[in-house]
C-alpha cells in the first residue's frame, strides 16, 4: 500500500465499499452536527485527500487512550480512520523499537515538515528539566518542542495531554503540564477524557482532512460538536433528577430502578462530553448506564475536585478546625467589646 | 483553579470564617452588655409572661393590620419561600449536611436514621419565582413610599440585594440560562458567600436576634404594665 496515497485509494485497497464509506461520512457529519450536505462533501474531499502523516507521541500516560481507540469494536469508524492517515510513529502500535523507531519519527518529521499532524497523549513532565520522563534519552519537553515545530496542528489526546490529568494531580511531583501550556505558536485541539471516546478522535481528524481546518472549539480548546453539552443534559436518568428521585446508595431501591446518581457524587452536571449520546463499546452503554456516577474525567483537574463520591453541591472548605478557631476569635472579640462598653458605661455613671 | 473550585473551596472557607466570626462577635458583644438598672416599682412581678410577645408579634396589631396587610403578606411570602428553597431542595440539603458533619461528628442522617424531606426541582423553581417576585414588590414599595424611602439606608438595599441574588442565580443555574452550568453554579455559590460575609454586619443579623429582642421587650413591657 502506498503510504502517502489518497484516502480513496487506501480504502479501495482495504476492500471498503463506497456504501460503507458514505455511511461512515454520514455518521460523522451527523455526530459533529454538520448540515446533511456535509456528508457528501466530506466523502468527496476525503476520497481525494492525501493521507497525512501522523506522529503520535506518548508522554506521561497509561496507554488507556490508545487502548480506547484500538479496542473499540471492529469494524468501526476508528479502524477506518487508520486507513485515512499514515501513522508514522506510535510506540505502542509500532513493530519497530529503540533506535529504529526513533529514526522513523525523525524521518517522518523531516519528510513532512509543516504538514504532519501531531497527536500527543499523556502530560509533559517539566520538573527537573524534564528528567522525570524521557524516551531514548530525550525528555518529553524537548521531544514536544522539536515535533511541534513542523506540525500543521496538534491534537492533545486524553485529559493528561489536554489538561495535565492524573500526573498533574496534587502535589504534581513531576511538574506535569498539558500540551497547550508548552506549545503556544501552533493550534492545539484538546480531545479530553480518561480515555476520550474513540469516535471523537476520529471526528477531529476527519474534520481536519475534509475542511483543512480545526473544528469549532470551546473555551478549553475542545471541539464543541462533542463537548458542547453536559453529560447531565443528555443523561437518560435526567427525568429522575427533575422529579427529585435519587439513589442513596449503590444498591438501594433507587439504584436498582435507575434513579439519578447525583447524591452519590455524579459529576454529570459540570462535565462536558458526549458519553451520554455516543456511549462506549460500540454504543453499548456509558458509566452512568452501568450504575456509577460520572467522574468528570473530561474536565481539568478532575482528580482534585473533592472526591468522586462527594455530592456536587458539597463544599471543599477545609473542615471544622478553621471554623472552630474563627468561633473562638469571634467570642473573644465579642467579650472584649462588651467589656469595653461596660467600662465606658461605668465611667459615665461615675461622672454623673 | 477554575471558578467553581474557587467558589466551593477557598471562597467558601473564607466566607464561613467571616460569618462565624462576625455572628459570634456581634451576638456575644450584645448579650454581654450591661442592662440599665430599673429603679421603678414593677407593675407586674411575673415579667416572664412577657415572653408571649415572641408569638404575638407574628401578627400585626389590629390597628395596623388592614393598612399594612400587603407588606406583611409579602414579607411572609418571601421569608417562607426563602426557607422552603433553602431547606427543601436536595442540593442545598447535601451542602448543609456536609457543612454540619464536623459539628455532629458524622452524617446526621446516617447517625440518627432520620431523613429530611425534599421536593422536586420544579416546585423549588416555582417557589423561588414567587419569592423573588415578593422581594421585588417589596423593593418597589420601599422606593415608592416616601416614608420608607426616607428611613431606608445602604444596609436595607444591600441586604435586599444579597438576599435576592442567591435566589436569582440559583434559578438561572437550575434552568441553565445565560451561561454554562458550572459558571452559573459558581456565581450562585459566590452570591451565597456574599450573603454570608455581609450577614453579621448588616440588618440580616435580625435572624439571630429577633426572638431574643421580642422576649426582652415583652418582659420589659410586662414589668411596666404595658399592653403587649
Amino acid at each position: 500500500m502506498d503510504l502517502h496515497g489518497t484516502v480513496g485509494e487506501a480504502l479501495k485497497q482495504q476492500g471498503i465499499s463506497r456504501r460503507a464509506f458514505l455511511k461512515f461520512c454520514t455518521a460523522l457529519a451527523s455526530m459533529m452536527a454538520l448540515p446533511p450536505q456535509a456528508a457528501a462533501a466530506m466523502a468527496q474531499a476525503l476520497a481525494k485527500a492525501r493521507r497525512p502523516s501522523v506522529i503520535w507521541l506518548p508522554f506521561q500516560e497509561c496507554t488507556g487512550c490508545t487502548e480506547s481507540l484500538t479496542r473499540s469494536n471492529s469494524p468501526t469508524v476508528e479502524n477506518m480512520i487508520f486507513n485515512m492517515i499514515s501513522l508514522d510513529y506510535h510506540e505502542t502500535l509500532f513493530a519497530a523499537a529503540g533506535d529504529a523507531a526513533e529514526a522513523a519519527r525523525e524521518k517522518a518529521m523531516k519528510d513532512n515538515f509543516g504538514k504532519y499532524l501531531l497527536l500527543v497523549d499523556g502530560s509533559v513532565a517539566t520538573g527537573l528539566d524534564g528528567a522525570y520522563s524521557c524516551i531514548g534519552g530525550v525528555s518529553n519537553v524537548q521531544m514536544l518542542e522539536e515535533a511541534a515545530k513542523g506540525a500543521a496542528a496538534i491534537v492533545a489526546i486524553g485529559t493528561c495531554a489536554a489538561f495535565g490529568g492524573l500526573p498533574k494531580a496534587s502535589p504534581n511531583p513531576t511538574g506535569a503540564a498539558p500540551v497547550a501550556a508548552l506549545v503556544r505558536d501552533k493550534p492545539v485541539i484538546n480531545v479530553s477524557g480518561c480515555p476520550p471516546i474513540p469516535v471523537v478522535i476520529t471526528g477531529v481528524l476527519v474534520h481536519y482532512l475534509t475542511f483543512g481546518s480545526l473544528p469549532e472549539l470551546d473555551e478549553l480548546g475542545r471541539p464543541k460538536a462533542f463537548y458542547g453539552e453536559t453529560i447531565h443534559d443528555r443523561c437518560y436518568r435526567r427525568p429522575f433528577y427533575d422529579q427529585g428521585k435519587f439513589a442513596k446508595t449503590f444498591d438501594d431501591h433507587g439504584a436498582r430502578n435507575g434513579w439519578c446518581l447525583y447524591e452519590l457524587g455524579c459529576k454529570g452536571p459540570v462535565t462536558y462530553n458526549a458519553c451520554a449520546t455516543l456511549k462506549w463499546n460500540g454504543g453499548t452503554s456509558f458509566p452512568i448506564e452501568s450504575g456509577h456516577g460520572c467522574l468528570g474525567c473530561s474536565e481539568p483537574d478532575f482528580w482534585d475536585k473533592g472526591g468522586f463520591y462527594k455530592a456536587l453541591p458539597t463544599g471543599n472548605w477545609g473542615g471544622g478546625k478553621t471554623l472552630a478557631a474563627a468561633a473562638a476569635a469571634g467570642v473573644a472579640i465579642g467579650a472584649a467589646a462588651a467589656a469595653l462598653a461596660r467600662k465606658r458605661q461605668a465611667d459615665i455613671a461615675k461622672e454623673k | 483553579m477554575d471558578l467553581l473550585s474557587f467558589a466551593r473551596g477557598p471562597a467558601l472557607q473564607y466566607a464561613l470564617i467571616v460569618f462565624v466570626f462576625g455572628v459570634l462577635w456581634r451576638l456575644i458583644g450584645v448579650f454581654l452588655l450591661a442592662t440599665k438598672p430599673d429603679y421603678s416599682e414593677p407593675r407586674n412581678r411575673a415579667s416572664w409572661k412577657g415572653l408571649r410577645l415572641i408569638a404575638l408579634r407574628f401578627w400585626p396589631r389590629r390597628e395596623f393590620a388592614a393598612r399594612n396587610a400587603a407588606t406583611h403578606a409579602l414579607g411572609y411570602v418571601f421569608h417562607v419561600g426563602f426557607f422552603v428553597v433553602l431547606l427543601f431542595y436536595l442540593p442545598h440539603l447535601l451542602f448543609l449536611e456536609d457543612l454540619f458533619k464536623p459539628l455532629f461528628g458524622g452524617n446526621l442522617v446516617q447517625l440518627t436514621g432520620m431523613s429530611w424531606p425534599y421536593v422536586s426541582g420544579g416546585v423549588i423553581m416555582m417557589t423561588g419565582a414567587v419569592t423573588v417576585a415578593a422581594l421585588v414588590a417589596l423593593l418597589v414599595h420601599r422606593i415608592a413610599s416616601p416614608v420608607k424611602r426616607l428611613i431606608s439606608n445602604f444596609d436595607d438595599y444591600f441586604s435586599w440585594l444579597v438576599t435576592t441574588a442567591p435566589l436569582v442565580t440559583g434559578m438561572l443555574a437550575f434552568a441553565h440560562l445565560g451561561a454554562p452550568y458550572q459558571t452559573l453554579l459558581s456565581v450562585h455559590i459566590l452570591s451565597v458567600e456574599l450573603l454570608l460575609v455581609w450577614f453579621p454586619f448588616g440588618k440580616l443579623m435580625h435572624s439571630f436576634t429577633i426572638f431574643v429582642v421580642r422576649g426582652v421587650t415583652g418582659m420589659s413591657f410586662e414589668r411596666k404594665g404595658a399592653a403587649l
